[in-house]
């Protein structure tokens, strides 16, 4: 299949930059590591770097050209055997949707092919019947994307209450790595929104003491690859405290950022640790899908009085999905989501997985098979019961993750089910996952590591023996 | 507590009390799990009293400490209660936690513990979150964090100082350096000095004999009140000796430490014999007023064992209370 070749990000700010020189062009063969081209940003001038092999089959932004955004296509790439004509194609349909995407995003964001979630429509992706609304019906929305709501969340729950404060890694001057805490710094003062040196163990330590003295840090991890370094302090003081101290002490305590695989970042910093922290008594666990959400989460999350992991993505950071427009906007802890009725299959998900499940549940929609999808939001405590309703209805049940098999979130649906819902399941659960391996760096690799929407229909094809 | 220098005799006297409580307890606790009334781990504070009272002695009940492993010398300094810690020890649900923390984790949040952490050199970032607390809210609240010479090896205490240093915060961080990490000699575990460890971030660093508690006290009063008027942190090696094993199943240890090394600080540089020499010699007390107030206190500790051991255990339905806060 041909793939487009996007204006690649080479910085976590970079909108557009300009396509200084090409040093293929249309015919030449290409394998991966070759150099394409030469781009600029305001910063410095850069080499571009083929991640897939093929032919150049079509230059779509002349070299000189300036300003041009970030994901533009620039060319398309065929694969062997194919001819020029699949190069006409691809260049005009998908390029006009791919200019509106998400402006700031990490140099991760080249790797992302356009027939990918993030390039699909918000609408796609929208809770169609919610069971119980979060919001009532009428109220007025907004588009909003994650990365805003994230950030209005916290910006909200900062003047509501003097005791919460941010600290991590360039959350202040540099606005976050992410930009999540975009304008926090000008409105709070570096008094509230605090630069730690790159040392999460002593940071993380530093925000449990506060919290044990009255304050209500939220604790941005840059990712949460790096909170393996704080993870005694999470686990050892964060989550046991209360129960060591016979309820004289607790930790009311936010820890976020982006959990899981991003593109193209390698093992170190692709894991997504859902499974691990849902595990632990004390912690509850959170991770959103939808900016409403977040957001509505994110505030619950820092007004709770225990400690809570709040799991981001970075993929996510730059949809868009509608908000209400409320004073005070939450969304309870511990409720999951219908976002999708059906009534041959459930499928369970959270996170970005529920970008897969939402996708499968359309394509299967057009082979008549009807699936209704649940996004467990909060991890821990879990929403079993939600489930179980809806398996009793469907009697079939797939559930969806980025993380690895072997004590997967899903392997804990499985659990509650078999010993819940025994006899209402016409076929086993299956667990889609990540595959069992470190994340690798090439893109194919990549691609193939994650879980696939396709792994998903074929799954609920398995279980409705269809 | 006071928080000036001690003048007067009644300050003299709570000091040297207060070493007696925590020996006492010691002793008590000692035989406890000796004779297999208590369970788990627990390691003995005998012989460190001086570094725990004479810096207690110089905090005010808001100021914070945390604590170790070791940590019942510094749970007793800090204004304890006998009854509630005996009980916290057996596990009885009249304990400090109802029985959920047991030796190692005891927290007494009125006073100003904010708890042991067994987890050696765990405490140094909640001590420094507590000061940065006191200065975010604008409070003049010093927090002390104890830790043995064994922590200095854990990357956290470098993590921690560093911040600390850069935004100045009220926080003392007091190494309790007796001579061994677990069962090794501290000069086998810890190159160079220790001192210069928190001087490389410019953090003011003192050296003082642990076993003083007259100086210990002085150097306290003065670095605690330097850190009320935004001069902190500050680092204090105190140079002490534990009697004990590392814990109190620790008893064939000579392969690492001399029987005559021990006799010689139990006979010669004991800080509560130490301290009540000098009490005499100053005329501040008698041998026999020292004499009847130590067999009070050792009646006090006995009677709160006696009912610690007659105290009823949690209800079995407490063992999912306190996971999450309401």
């Amino acid at each position: 299949m041909a793939t487009e070749i996007l204006m690649p990000a080479l910085s976590p700010t970079m909108e557009e930059g300009t396509l200084a020189k090409w040093l293929v062009k249309e015919g030449d063969t290409v394998s991966s590591g070759d150099i394409l081209a030469e781009i600029e940003t305001d910063k410095a001038t850069m080499e571009f770097e083929a991640v897939d092999e093929g032919t150049v089959g079509k230059i779509l932004i002349n070299e000189g050209t300036e300003g041009v955004k970030v994901n533009t296509p620039i060319a398309v790439l065929l694969e062997d055997g194919e001819d020029a004509s699949a190069a006409e194609n691809i260049g005009t349909n998908k390029g006009s949707d791919a200019k509106t995407e998400v402006k700031e995003e990490t140099k991760a964001k080249d790797t992302v092919p356009a027939d990918t979630p993030a390039a699909s429509s918000p609408a796609a992706a929208a809770p169609r019947v919610p069971r119980k609304p979060d919001w009532p019906e009428g109220t007025e929305t907004k588009t909003t994307t994650v990365r805003e709501a994230l950030r209005d969340a916290m910006a909200e729950e900062m003047r509501r209450a003097e005791n919460v404060f941010l600290m991590g890694e360039e959350v202040a001057e540099y606005q976050g790595a992410y930009k999540i805490s975009q304008g926090l710094l000008d409105e709070f003062g570096a008094k509230r929104v605090i630069d730690t040196p790159i040392t999460e163990h002593g940071f993380t330590g530093i925000a449990v003491g506060a919290a044990f003295g009255g304050l209500r840090p939220i604790v941005e991890f840059m990712t949460f690859n790096f909170a393996m370094q704080a993870m005694d302090h999470i686990i050892n003081s964060a989550a046991k405290t209360l129960y060591m101290a016979g309820g004289q002490m607790g930790c009311p305590i936010v820890f976020r950022g982006p959990n899981g695989a991003a593109a193209r970042v390698a093992a170190q910093h692709s894991q997504d640790y859902t499974a691990w922290f849902m595990q632990v008594p004390g912690l509850k666990v959170v991770a959103p899908y939808s900016a409403a959400d977040a957001k509505g989460l994110l505030k619950s999350a820092i007004r709770d009085p225990n400690p809570v992991i709040f799991l981001e993505n970075e993929i996510l950071y730059g949809r868009s999905f509608e908000v209400p427009q409320l004073d005070d906007f939450t969304v309870p802890l511990g409720q999951a989501k219908i976002a999708r009725e059906g009534t041959d299959v459930t499928i369970v998900s959270f996170g970005i997985g529920m970008t897969y499940a939402l996708e499968a549940a359309e394509k299967l929609a057009a082979d008549g098979i009807e699936a209704e999808v649940i996004d467990l939001r909060t991890i821990r405590p879990m929403d079993t019961e939600t489930v179980i309703e809806s398996v009793k209805k469907t009697n079939r049940c797939v559930t969806v993750e980025e993380g690895w098999p072997q004590g997967s979130v899903g392997g804990y649906v499985s659990t509650v089910l078999m010993q819940q819902a025994f006899d209402h399941l016409d076929a086993p659960v299956i667990n889609c996952t990540g595959k069992d391996v470190p994340m690798p760096y090439a893109a194919n690799l990549e691609k193939h590591a994650l879980v696939t929407t396709d792994e998903v229909v074929e799954a609920v094809r398995k279980v409705t023996y269809k | 507590m006071a928080d000036k220098a001690k003048t007067n005799t009644e300050d003299y006297l709570r000091m040297f009390s207060q070493m007696v409580r925590i020996r006492s307890f010691e002793d008590n606790a000692n035989q406890l799990y000796l004779s297999a009334k208590m369970p788990g781990l627990t390691h003995m504070y005998s012989g460190e009293e001086a570094v725990a009272v004479g810096i207690c002695e110089a905090l005010k009940t808001t100021d914070k400490i945390t604590s170790t492993h070791r940590g019942h010398g510094h749970c007793v300094a800090k204004g304890a209660e006998f009854k509630q810690m005996f009980c916290e020890l057996l596990g009885k649900e009249e304990g400090y936690c109802r029985g959920k923390g047991g030796s190692m984790h005891i927290a007494d949040q009125s006073n100003g513990n904010l708890g042991a952490n067994a987890i050696v050199g765990g405490s140094m970032g909640i001590a420094t979150g507590a000061a940065l607390t006191a200065k975010l809210q604008g409070r003049d609240d010093v927090t002390v964090c104890f830790f043995g010479d064994g922590a200095t090896a854990q990357g956290l205490m470098y993590e921690v100082m560093n911040m600390a240093a850069l935004w100045r915060l009220p926080v003392i961080y007091a190494c309790e350096n007796n001579g061994y990490s677990e069962y090794t000699k501290t000069e086998e575990i810890a190159a160079g000095s220790i001192t210069a460890r928190a001087e490389a971030f410019g953090i003011e660093a003192f050296q003082v004999d642990g076993q003083d508690v007259l100086a210990v006290n002085k150097l306290a009063t003065e670095l605690v009140g330097r850190c009320r008027g935004g001069e902190g942190p500050f680092f204090v090696e105190l140079m002490t000796y534990r009697y004990h094993g590392h814990h109190v199943g620790d008893i064939n240890r000579e392969y690492y430490r001399a029987k005559e090394e021990e006799t010689l600080w139990k006979t010669e540089r004991d800080p509560i014999l130490r301290f009540r020499g000098w009490l005499v010699d100053q005329g501040i007390a008698s041998e026999q007023d020292l004499e009847a107030l130590q067999a009070e206190i050792k009646e006090d500790a006995e009677n709160a064992v006696k009912y610690a051991l007659e105290a009823k255990y949690p209800d079995t339905s407490e063992v999912d209370m306190h996971v999450y806060a309401a």
